[in-house]
């Protein structure tokens, strides 16, 4: 199949599915797992053609720029659409046994719902459309995360709901000024434009502040961590793994098209930004108490990685920019297992209290065994795609000559294995319960399956990098 | 893949499928867990024997893929790689027997032996490494697959020290990221080669003793440097297998070759002396000597004392890298060797003390000599070779570091051996004395009835053959395939390029 093909299927075969599973109450969980195999399917071969081709576009409808809806793809978006249909089916296959009945079949509907944004996401070519996929992906979250229905979820969704609404806000705002100058919002049309163009550093400040926002980049994360950690196990891990590196991903890709890589202040304050968020949020994981907390907490501080990356970018290039798409691609696996694996663990101990875990080292080797392969995969130990990511971040900054980025890469490093420690200190710790009722292997396979992808990772960096090119 | 190619891989291949083959075997499943191990273990011997031979015959055995931009996962099995791997697979064998029969009707058994493998696959690599990020992948994996040994116990004292090994080694490691990170961007390779890649480069000079101190202190703290050797006497709550492990076959070993990788293969021996950067690794080496013969005294914990006993004895690894010469060279390497020997005997023994007998104390030894002789045998070998008497292993240690020290000049280093070897002597003695010579006092359980040995064959026969190995390893020290040829045959490559 060819790019024209695979690029509009990307997009209508998740969201048909989803309708599917809300139409088919009893095959909700079925469709599903169905949908997700032929994402993975319809991913590879794109992948497969941008490896060969170097990627290109497709018109909706046959419209072409300005009036139409344009798809592309490059390096970068086969990347993401790839790795999101990686996690799609592990995440499917836990939660086919982590809900039932109704629940399920709105799980089912909304994640199809959710990954049909990401694909249209990471695929779009425009600004609108941009646009358009950004919202419906916030909307689909929210949903997702209230679906719990405890009081706790419910109050976080809310406040998840206002942030990603301002988010997006201030995004259209944006994009409605671009507009305004340009006369179109056709991302290879405007390339390098925008500094330019009148009111463009206007429009480029509000869009950075509404994607930071809806990426929960600190200082504006407050509200991932108690919407992450109140959510049932399958929506964190879709969640933290995926929702919010949309909005960097957008970030990374207006900056260095639209504008350039424009002004040294920008990647000034991006830096600042990004360490304060490792420095800060790993200090704040590991005083958490609360397992869900700590891993949420832990997401805020890894994004300030890949927001130090994106701000490496325009000084040191490929390497920076392999960064950004290593760390993003690991950081999706290890943290879609971590959050599953911890979810199990709640679950069996009817809390997630981090020292009142029992034993479960003994009981659940497997998904003791996901945190801890997670675990080293977020600090940043070999062998694992989060060194390897690592590894680059730290070349770019010497490259750079930023030493200081050095130094809070490896401070991040040591605080994240604290924190992961303090986990798996007290999965061998607690009193014994040997009486619990043992959960479904396969939602601990599922989470032992993406944590160990995250290390294995270590060895396909080479494979990654050539297929994410270089910096556009 | 030529054969050339395959024996490296195979070799980390036959600790690593019994590893992760033993992590899904359930609990119960002893015999073919040992099975496994064993299989394992004498198949890494078998392949470790070939590798030899055909490397003294100058096969190279070399396998490489790309890792990351410009930097390949590169094994490579050198003569020095060789000697780290030889020792590591015999001792692993042994050291599995020992556990079998150590470990017997303790709970979580399953988990100890996966791990187990793993940490001999780390060793393995950290060994075979052929560069330094290789290098580093291995020496973190090492830290990762130790830690639920050394907190097997799962007690709050066992976790609490498990807690200090990870601040200390994960430290370690950040530091060694950052040196090997650096010197990555300084020169743009990192491929280990005999007499180093630095001399020549353009990088400034402070620049790069800058890097040799990060590097250092990255695997220092595995060889247990002072300061930077706080975690091991607290590891000691793990089981005596694991303490054979730490001390001999794995962690501090994989530290103190680390050394000897960085000075000799990376930095050049010649040219770290003119970077100045030797002097400073002499000292921290010396004081070490002496600062953990010092603490080991004053211990009363048998496997306390052997710990320190540790902590000083590596060092002489450090200092006979640091004295810059071929003949202390040797000597520094062949400890490598001999140390690994004469340590686990002596844990073994300690083990076997306080698993038949239930003594932990060295004022509880008294007239042990007469209860278990085999043990105490052994014990005393290994003690006297520790000191430094001929015909032990310890002694030609000590023999070519002291002629090393008076070739080079460094008449201060041979004052520190002497004073050591005193030490080693006031710590080691008085545990002969107690155990051959005093009357009995412990009311410890007479033999069993009908029972063949002192303890069970499983636990006496590994301090016997090692025993037996640190004498030859010293009685036979000039035949070919001994530590201390293989040793010469390493430095001849490292001083002469040969």
């Amino acid at each position: 199949m060819t790019v024209t093909v695979l690029l509009p299927l990307l997009v209508l075969w998740p969201l048909a599915a989803g309708l599917l599973a809300l139409l088919l109450p009893r095959g909700a969980g079925t469709t599903l797992l169905v949908a997700s195999a032929g994402n993975l399917g319809l991913a590879l071969a794109l992948a497969a053609d941008v490896a060969t081709t170097g990627g290109g576009g497709h018109s909706v409808g046959g419209w072409a720029v300005p009036l139409g809806i344009a798809l592309r793809a490059d390096g970068l978006s086969a990347l993401l659409v790839l790795v999101t249909a990686l996690v799609l089916p592990l995440i499917a296959l836990h939660a086919t046994a982590a809900y039932a009945d109704a629940e399920r079949r709105y799980f089912a509907a909304l994640l199809l719902l959710f990954v049909t944004a990401l694909n249209g996401l990471f695929l779009a070519g425009d600004l609108f459309n941009l646009y358009v996929t950004l919202e419906l992906l916030g909307l689909s979250a929210v949903a997702l995360a209230a679906l719990g229905g405890s009081p706790a979820a419910l109050l976080a969704s809310l406040r998840y709901l206002l942030a990603t609404l301002t988010g997006s806000l201030a995004y259209l705002l944006g994009v409605a000024l671009l507009y305004r100058a340009a006369g179109t919002l056709d991302l290879l049309a405007l390339a390098g434009q925008g500094p330019g163009l009148p009111g463009g550093a206007l429009a480029f400040a509000l869009m950075v502040a509404g994607l930071l926002l809806k990426a929960a980049v600190f200082p504006l994360h407050f509200w991932l961590p108690p919407a992450h950690a109140n959510a049932t196990p399958p929506v964190s891990a879709a969640l933290s793994a995926l929702a919010v590196k949309a909005p960097l991903y957008l970030l990374l890709r207006l900056w260095l098209t639209v504008f350039d890589g424009a002004w040294p202040l920008v990647a000034e304050l991006l830096a600042a930004i990004g360490a304060a968020g490792v420095l800060w949020c790993s200090v704040q994981a590991l005083l958490q108490t609360r397992a869900k907390l700590l891993v949420a907490y832990s997401t805020v501080a890894q994004l300030g990685y890949l927001v130090l990356a994106i701000a490496l970018v325009p000084v040191a290039g490929a390497t920076a920019y392999g960064a950004f798409a290593l760390l993003l691609v690991s950081h999706v696996l290890a943290k879609a297992g971590l959050f599953l694996a911890v979810g199990n663990l709640a679950r069996r101990a009817r809390h997630d209290r981090i020292d009142g875990f029992e034993r479960v080292v003994q009981h659940m080797p497997l998904s003791a065994s996901a945190i801890a392969l997670a675990g080293v995969s977020l600090m940043g130990l070999p062998p694992s795609g989060g060194f390897s990511g690592k590894w680059l971040l730290l070349q770019a900054a010497i490259a750079a000559g930023d030493w200081w980025l050095v130094a809070v890469a490896l401070t991040g490093g040591l605080l994240a294995a604290v924190y992961i420690f303090k986990l798996i200190e007290h999965t061998f710790g607690g009193s014994d319960r040997p009486e619990a009722t043992p959960l479904p292997r396969r939602m601990e396979w599922a989470a032992f399956t993406l944590a160990g992808a995250a290390v294995l990772l270590g060895f396909l960096a080479q494979p990654m990098l050539a297929l994410l090119g270089g910096v556009p | 893949m030529n054969e050339n190619a395959l024996l490296p891989v195979l070799v980390l291949a036959s600790s690593l499928l019994p590893g992760v083959i033993i992590f899904f075997l359930p609990e119960g499943a002893v015999r073919l867990r040992s099975a496994l191990n064993l299989a394992g273990a004498s198949v890494k011997l078998l392949l470790v024997a070939v590798m030899l031979w055909g490397v003294s015959r100058g096969v190279t055995y070399a396998v490489s893929f790309p890792l990351l931009p410009g930097l390949d996962f590169s094994l490579r099995a050198d003569p020095l790689a060789l000697l780290f791997v030889t020792l590591s697979a015999q001792l692993w064998f042994l050291t599995t027997i020992y556990a079998i029969g150590y470990l017997e009707d303790s709970p979580n058994r399953a988990r100890f032996f996966g791990f187990f493998s793993l940490c001999v696959t780390a060793t393995v690599g950290v060994a075979m490494a052929g560069n330094l990020l290789t290098f580093l992948l291995f020496y973190e994996l090492l830290t990762l697959s130790t830690y639920p040994l050394v907190v097997h116990r799962e007690t709050a004292r066992a976790r609490a020290a498990g807690n200090r090994y990870l601040a200390y080694t994960i430290a370690g490691g950040a530091a060694l990221l950052l040196g090997t990170a650096w010197l990555y961007a300084e020169t743009g390779t990192l491929t280990f080669t005999p007499r180093g890649f630095l001399d020549g480069s353009d990088a400034p000079a402070p620049v790069l003793a800058a890097i040799f101190f990060l590097l250092v202190a990255g695997v220092g703290v595995k060889a247990a440097l002072v300061p930077l050797h706080g975690w091991l006497p607290r590891a000691m709550v793990a089981p005596a297998p694991v303490s054979a492990l730490l001390h001999a076959v794995a962690v501090v070993k994989a530290g103190a070759f680390g050394i000897i990788r960085v000075v000799y293969d990376v930095f050049g021996v010649e040219y770290a002396a003119e970077l100045g950067v030797m002097d400073a690794l002499a000292a921290v080496a010396a004081f070490t000597i002496i600062y953990g013969s010092l603490r080991a005294l004053a211990q009363d914990d048998l496997k306390r004392r052997l710990a320190f006993s540790t902590v000083s004895q590596v060092s002489y690894i450090a200092l006979g890298v640091a004295i810059v010469g071929p003949l202390a060279s040797i000597g520094g390497i062949v400890h490598l060797v001999h140390q690994g020997l004469m340590k686990i005997t002596l844990f073994f023994c300690a083990g076997n003390y306080a698993e038949t007998l239930g003594l932990h104390k060295v004022s509880q030894l008294d007239g042990v000599g007469r209860r278990m002789p085999l043990t105490t045998a052994a014990f005393t070998v290994a003690a006297l070779g520790m000191i430094g008497l001929p015909p032990m292993a310890g002694f030609i240690s000590k023999w070519y570091l002291g002629l090393g020290a008076l070739e080079a000049g460094a008449t201060w280093a041979v004052v520190v051996l002497a004073g050591s070897s005193a030490l080693n002597a006031a710590y080691f003695l008085p545990i002969l004395h107690r155990a051959w010579f005093r009357p009995a006092t412990g009311a410890w359980s007479p033999r069993p009835a009908g029972a063949r040995a002192e303890t069970t064959l499983a636990l006496l026969l590994p301090p016997v053959i090692t025993a037996v190995l640190v004498v030859l390893a010293g009685l036979l020290a000039a035949v070919p395939y001994s530590p201390q040829e293989w040793a010469t045959l390493v430095v001849r490559r490292e001083f002469y390029a040969q």
